[in-house]
């Protein structure tokens, strides 16, 4: 363009005038696209996802019973009320989830480097054995626990005979000489049932990490765990933070774990939420704990987001 | 080398296969017990060896009916949330316009919401409108939640597919819909595949959600539940087992397939 100002102008070439109409249809047919794509997904979204969470924020405010129904009647009272009878719930759910989602870390993460790094020809036999369990129910994988840590089982018994269990007794994770109906085994559970979801970001993140950028530390003398703490586990953090907000927020909300592995001094928010939904039907109560269960994940979420400095996940 | 040294070396390996155990040892318990005959209801002492159960899978009350309803479930959630998914990530991926972040925002926040919290909220809101919960409101449920998992997906690798592969097509006077199904499809079908396997696993899975929308069907999740406070029949653990085994070979004979064609191409 610059250097056809320079030149002189041909004098016949006719002014440049509006771009014809089969173009002008063209660039608004293109403007059109994106949202004849998207209206099919967002619409199910807006009417399945947001809609319901607009109504449950009104359902949380109303009051009346199962005869007469529910009228909205800003009764902010059942927010107060449902806190104060179940704030240990809440305080369980979020250190539960919290505890598991560092353990997943610790134990998904040397997993996740194994495979990125020193797995070789095994790393697709690795990861396929990682999403696998996906496959059989969770369900049936979390009676499998009830199994493997019951009472006179060889678990159970080999930790008894270590004196573990007196130890972590003393701490109060577990009681008497059983692991099942303690806090230990829901966590247990938690953090098995959620290790995929720390697994798989880890691994997509470190597998991008080049490999010579190991050697060149190496090559400045950098010990092996200098250059992981300087090199690689930075560049992994949008996996790990990825992989912590996906064990964080379902474990929260689990309720699975703690009622099929923990007692009843082991239920965590989702049990409340669920026995008020499907056995009290008492609504209001259980949109006003899922509305504050959502709102306290959400800001820790948000707090931890700003914290660890990436925004590339949304 | 000393084996200290070997050690020190080797110990993220040691650790990462303690990791894989971890995550192995309750499918194998779940095998093993598909093969015990459990003394009385309840599957989780071991008694003594038995086939009985794989001889007869569909030997307990409800069970396989349950598992139908899944399966079925499952693949028509899959066909709808890989369908609407893909067209969203499209969007997404390949266009700048009005609303993006918005939306960007929208498919994030399901995978951001603690199950309990979609499946209460929805079922309120199917329980006023008075419709009527059952197979339906269940399949509208586990599309609304595996959606968002199929747009990441696709997405991610629509994103990091080379323009320039379309552009050659179209110099090469290939037709817009030539280019769309001979090159982006096939370059696509990869982060599709990998939604719609992601859509089917948890569909078929979800119990949380599907409790709170399904009404009076049961599905397997639903069966699995309520079987483990009457007592699990063994049946159970030989469709885990199942599941798990045609899972893996189906995505190692998925990936021995992909690496021949590289090969080959």
């Amino acid at each position: 363009m610059t250097a056809a100002a320079t030149e002189p102008a041909p004098p016949a070439l006719p002014a440049p005038a509006a771009p014809p109409p089969a173009l002008r249809r063209a660039a608004a047919r293109r403007r059109r696209t994106p949202y004849l794509l998207l209206i099919a997904g967002v619409a199910w979204l807006l009417v399945f996802f947001v809609a319901p969470m607009i109504y449950q924020a009104s359902t949380s405010v109303q009051t009346g019973d199962l005869e007469d129904g529910f009228k909205v009647t800003w009764h902010f009272a059942t927010y107060w009320d449902a806190l104060t009878a179940y704030w240990p719930h809440f305080v369980r759910s979020l250190v539960y989830s919290g505890i598991a989602t560092a353990l997943c870390l610790l134990i998904g993460y040397p997993l996740a480097y194994t495979i990125a790094f020193r797995a070789g020809r095994w790393r697709n036999v690795v990861l396929v054995l990682v999403i696998a369990p996906f496959f059989t129910s969770f369900l049936i994988r979390t009676l499998a626990w009830e199994t493997i840590l019951a009472d006179q089982g060889p678990v159970v018994s080999f930790l008894n005979d270590i004196h573990l269990l007196d130890a972590t007794s003393w701490l109060g994770v577990t009681q008497g000489h059983r692991v099942l109906a303690t806090p230990l085994a829901v966590v247990c559970g938690l953090t098995y049932n959620f290790l995929p979801f720390m697994i798989l970001p880890l691994y997509t993140s470190l597998e991008r990490v080049d490999g010579r950028l190991h050697e060149a530390a190496g090559d400045l003398y950098a010990t092996p765990f200098t250059t992981f703490r300087k090199v690689t586990f930075p560049l992994s953090m949008p996996g790990v933070v990825a992989g912590t907000l996906l064990t964080f927020i379902p474990a929260a909300g689990d309720y699975i774990n703690a009622e099929l592995l923990g007692s009843t001094n082991q239920q965590m928010i989702g049990n409340v939420i669920e026995s008020q939904f499907l056995r009290v039907l008492d609504y209001p109560t259980a949109a006003a704990l899922s509305f504050i269960l959502m709102a306290a994940i959400l800001l820790i979420v948000s707090l931890y987001i700003r914290r660890a400095g990436t925004e590339e996940l949304v | 080398m000393r084996p200290t040294r070997w050690l020190r070396r080797n110990l993220v390996v040691i650790a990462g296969v303690l990791a894989l155990i971890y995550l192995m040892v309750p499918n194998l318990v779940v095998l093993a017990f598909s093969f015990n005959k459990p003394k009385g209801r309840f599957n989780y002492t071991w008694n003594h060896f038995s086939t009985d159960a794989w001889q007869h899978p569909c030997g307990v009350a409800g069970m396989c009916g349950s598992l139908t309803l899944s399966l079925k479930i499952a693949v028509y959630a899959t066909i709808g949330a890989t369908v609407l998914g893909t067209m969203t990530a499209f969007a997404l991926a390949r266009y700048r316009f009005r609303g993006r972040a918005a939306t960007n925002m929208l498919i994030f926040l399901p995978m951001a919401m603690p199950e309990v919290v979609m499946g209460a909220s929805l079922g309120t809101l199917f329980l006023n409108m008075r419709i009527r919960f059952g197979f339906w409101t269940i399949l509208i449920a586990h599309i609304m939640f595996c959606l968002s998992f199929v747009v990441t997906a696709v997405k991610a690798r629509v994103m990091s597919m080379d323009p320039r592969l379309e552009q050659a097509a179209q110099d090469l006077y290939a037709t817009p819909a030539q280019t769309f199904y001979r090159i982006t499809l096939p370059l696509a079908a990869p982060g599709i595949a990998a939604g719609a396997l992601l859509s089917f696993a948890l569909s078929f899975d979800d119990y949380i959600i599907t409790s709170f929308n399904a009404g009076n069907s049961v599905t397997f999740p639903m069966f699995v539940w309520g079987s483990a406070q009457r007592g699990t029949p063994v049946q159970v653990n030989v469709i885990g087992t199942a599941m798990f085994v045609l899972a893996v070979v189906l995505v190692l004979a998925g990936q021995l397939a992909g690496g021949r064609r590289r090969a080959r191409g």
